[in-house]
């Protein structure tokens, strides 16, 4: 199935919406602005009644796949279950009809709300304080680095690098890039861990700092961590957490306690506030006390029972983002941790490695595993046994789309040749995992027996496999001027 | 599940985690039941003020406006809301047709050529706009020429300073000049000359970025059709509530030179072997997943479900919707602004200049004012002084579709009384 465009459905003789008279006397646009003010030609916007935009994006909605429906193992994603009461708390009037411009006394349960998930957030890390304010784990990253670019230059060191291991995640080195940072890599061993060696051979007085995602991008917990951190810290530089990865050891171990100064948070992995096809997630930082001078402005700050925001903090990297950060995601991820208690975050942690290590075990015999023993809360295998078959992870992919899975993330970490990144979360059931292995030992006995027919997976979904490099192609061809076709926009047929 | 993978215990699958390290456990107060935590958590909202829409006449970058019933009921979709990021197409033409749909109402809408998947918020897209102008000039300074919302300002330099761009306020531009950037209308709600602003930055060969407001496109023109390179804005006044300022939407659009500069996620069409038409990801290797250090901005979730939102709610108003919300909306801010410029001690604080449905006014003693209206159940004017010294004494006032004609009685009666 596939369903046309709101711009070609369009008809115009549809009925528009109803919308209220002026009702007051006086002038219109018309008659007030110049005519090189006004708009020439209206936007070309698609005109539809209300059934047939219901219409069209119920059967949108049903080419997704979706957690509400699908197991969604994506690595690095952790996409658990989004409870409905979050969606229900971030709907209360009391949050949604806030203006930010209104008077702290008038918004005291909003910031008392933002308070006390600072105080969760710290004793889940363990740091001083968090700042609420990024938007999501990349602009929460460029948040930490920038406070420690502010750190250093208030002790007038010039540190100009930013150490990233090789496995890390894209955002790490681009958002070191966009603090204006140069980037060096750090070599991981062969055990899928830092290299002490290569991560000393790097250290230097201009390294501002090194960032770290623990449990790796591999799923490993990097058991030198604590020499990692000495090591950095002699150097006088920072030691950064990629928290994307928080959900394996919440109530198990703490970034703050391994040495790490500054932590971002995905509160859209972690803590349960939906992906929304794309976003808006929430990305806290959380900092120790020699980076707090730095935080964002406006805090939150309690005195005698009353909570303030404060702008006036000398030293602060200014703003990152207008007003206080996405409130309604903070009201989720605050209703999350209440229902869940330190028990039941603690039990979400365990339940998350539990899951990763058990579904591990089913596929290990079936595809490659670069890196033995444990795993925390997710797994990287490697579909390169299956190359003699023409076999690729793409393949693979597409063969659990096939059954109605949707994919674990594939050629990710860039460390992993063919990898299969597996992050199955602790909110799936045994029976869930079961049937997910038993898929994956399907499409191995498929490579090996009918690789073709897996080439061409999947069937049965709303499209095959898209041609990309056409498509590259065709923007191409319209950004040299040689198409009429944007490719990224509609346009009607001249 | 331990013994199938013959461990004896969890402890034997956290063996990598030093023992110093262990934590004994959370120090957080144990679990809720449902009931427990939606009652503390509505007795957090119970303590916030609500406004009515109606009797809200403050902005400043946030709207109350008519959200129809239908932007709620596709935004609350587990399909759309608990999807991830849209990278295996097969499994997601539903976002990824919505989000194709977003960058073309929104490329209509500022009449440029190509507009992206969405950012965090305004203030973001603005720097981030400033950010293309930089990669694609070569130039390392960004001028702001006139009332540029505060914040968004103040986000442009936290941007800025990290990759060592000057930020600097005036209109001369010269040939350091990467972008010259304004708002239109401007935070004060005044438009500005646009296309005199444009023409300038251009003759320096510097990028012209317009901040502007989406539903003011209705009768304005946009940003295309007087020549700027680059449109970034805030998007919560299409369907969005103000939660407090967030989660709303960014846009960027801009000119076909400019496409290989954007940032965050494309979105373009496709066909499968059978040729049936589909949409992808594409353009990737601008992004921090294929480019790392080298990518244009390091945004990877962006406002996708925000996006969403805006499409439904463009949708439903079509071109001719958006024109007479615009429209209601400016017959009512210049209704209030004749009515409150009449009265003793008020007057317009820029007389000369035009605006569409936000306006400043000098107010006698504001702030015993915004608490007297505040008794009365209405949210007053934006004390701007706070962030403008030279504007001492003066508030933005808004007037939307929510605020009914007998609205504006009652706020004029209150300040009068
Ligand atoms: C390890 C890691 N770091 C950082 C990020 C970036 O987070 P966000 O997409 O919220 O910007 C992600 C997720 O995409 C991630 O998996």
């Amino acid at each position: 199935m596939t369903e046309l465009l709101s711009f070609e459905k369009s008809r115009p003789n549809a009925h528009g919406p109803r919308l209220p008279d002026a009702d007051v006397d006086g002038p219109g646009s018309a008659d007030l602005l110049p005519s090189d003010q006004r708009r020439a030609n209206p936007p070309g916007l698609p005109r539809l009644s209300e059934p047939e935009i219901m219409r069209h994006y119920g059967r949108l909605a049903s080419l997704n796949y979706s957690i509400s429906e699908q197991f969604y193992p994506l690595g690095s994603c952790t996409m658990k279950y989004n409870p409905v009461a979050n969606e229900v708390a971030a709907a209360l009037p009391g949050f949604t009809d806030l203006h930010p411009y209104q008077d702290e006394d008038s918004v005291q349960g909003a910031l008392s709300l933002m308070w006390r998930l600072e105080q969760a957030l710290c004793a889940v890390v363990g740091v001083e304080r968090v700042t609420l304010q990024p938007a999501a784990g990349a602009h929460g990253e460029w948040t930490a680095l920038r406070m420690i670019q502010a750190f250093h230059r208030s002790r007038g060191e010039s540190r100009t690098e930013v150490l990233v291991p090789d496995s890390a995640h894209g955002t790490n080195p681009a958002s070191a890039a966009l603090s204006g940072f140069h980037v060096v890599e750090v070599k991981s061993g062969a055990d899928g861990r830092i290299s002490l060696a290569d991560l000393e051979s790097k250290l230097s007085p201009s390294v501002a700092a090194l960032m770290l995602t623990n449990p790796n991008t591999l799923g490993l917990f990097e058991r030198e961590i604590l020499d990692v951190a000495e090591l950095v810290h002699a150097t006088g530089a920072k030691l950064y957490y990629d928290g994307a990865n928080l959900n394996a050891f919440m109530g198990i171990c703490r970034p703050g306690d391994m040495g790490f100064d500054a932590v971002h948070m995905n509160l859209h992995k972690t803590f349960t506030t939906p992906h929304g096809g794309g976003g808006p997630g929430a990305g806290p930082v959380g900092v120790k006390a020699d980076l707090v001078p730095f935080l964002p402005t406006p805090t939150v700050e309690r005195l005698n029972g009353h909570l303030k925001l404060d702008f006036k903090r000398p030293q602060s990297i200014g703003r990152v983002r207008s007003f206080y950060g996405n409130f309604g995601m903070l009201v989720r991820a605050y209703t999350y941790i209440l229902a869940m208690g330190g028990d039941g975050l603690t039990q979400a942690s365990l339940d998350a490695v539990l899951s990763a290590n058990y579904l591990r075990n089913e596929v290990k015999d079936v595809l490659d595993m670069p890196h033995d023993g444990a795993c925390m809360h997710e797994f990287v295998a490697s579909a390169r046994n299956l190359a003699p078959h023409g076999i690729k992870a793409l393949d693979v992919a597409k063969g659990l789309l096939e059954r109605d899975f949707y994919a674990p993330t594939i050629y990710f970490p860039l460390v992993v040749p063919e990898a299969i990144m597996v992050e199955p979360t602790e909110t799936e059931s045994k029976a869930t995992l079961d049937a997910f292995a038993t898929a994956i030992k399907e499409i191995v006995k498929q490579a090996v027996e009918d690789p073709q027919s897996l080439h061409e997976a999947p069937h049965g979904l709303p499209v095959g496999r898209l041609d990309e490099v056409a498509t590259a192609r065709q923007i191409n061809a319209y950004l040299q001027g040689q198409s009429e076709d944007p490719v990224l926009r509609w346009k009607p047929a001249s | 599940m331990l013994a199938a993978i013959g461990v004896g215990s969890m402890d034997d699958l956290l063996v990598d985690i030093p023992s110093s390290l262990r934590l004994e456990s959370l120090a957080l107060p144990a679990g809720l039941s449902e009931f427990e935590t939606m009652a503390q958590v509505e007795s957090l909202a119970a303590r916030n003020r609500i406004f009515a829409d109606r009797l809200t006449f403050r902005g400043g970058g946030v709207y109350r406006r008519f959200i129809p019933a239908a932007v709620a009921a596709v935004t609350s979709k587990p399909e759309f809301y608990t999807a991830y990021t849209p990278y295996q197409p097969e499994a997601s033409q539903g976002t990824l047709q919505a989000i194709y749909e977003f960058q073309t109402l929104i490329a209509e809408l500022t009449a440029l050529d190509v507009a992206n998947a969405s950012m965090y918020d305004g203030a973001t897209a603005v720097a981030e706009a400033a950010m293309m102008a930089h990669i694609h000039t070569g130039r390392n300074e960004v001028l702001v020429a006139g009332y540029l919302h505060p914040e968004y300002l103040e986000v442009l330099r936290a941007f800025s300073e990290g990759r060592g761009i000057k930020v600097r306020k005036g209109v001369e531009a010269n040939s350091k000049t990467a972008a010259v950037i304004f708002q239109q209308p401007d935070f004060l709600g005044l438009l500005v000359d646009a296309r005199g602003l444009t023409e300038s930055a251009h003759k320096a060969g510097a990028l012209a970025i317009a901040c502007v407001d989406p539903i003011s496109l209705a009768i304005l023109a946009p940003p295309g059709e007087y020549g700027a390179d680059i449109a970034a804005g805030e998007g919560q006044q299409l369907g969005l509530s103000l939660s407090y300022g967030g989660p709303h939407v960014g846009f960027i659009a801009c000119s076909k030179e400019l496409v290989r500069r954007l940032p965050g996620r494309l979105i373009g069409t496709s066909h499968d072997a059978a040729g049936r038409r589909g949409f992808v990801l594409t353009l990737t290797a601008r992004e921090q997943h294929i480019r790392r250090e080298r990518a244009t901005s390091n945004i990877c979730t962006n406002h996708s479900l925000c996006a969403l939102a805006a499409s439904v709610y463009m949708t439903y108003m079509g071109a001719e919707g958006l024109r007479q919300i615009a429209e209601v909306s400016f017959k009512r801010a210049h209704a209030l602004a004749d009515r409150l410029s009449k009265l003793p001690g008020w007057e317009m604080a820029f007389p000369d200049r035009q605006f569409l449905y936000e306006f400043p006014i000098r107010v006698p003693k504001g702030p015993a004012l915004n608490r007297r209206l505040a008794r009365k159940g209405i949210l007053g004017g934006l004390d701007v002084h706070r962030w403008f010294r030279e504007l001492k004494g003066v508030q933005t006032f808004t007037c939307t579709e929510v605020n009914d004609a007998r609205a504006l009685d009652e706020l004029v009666e209150a300040v009068a009384g």
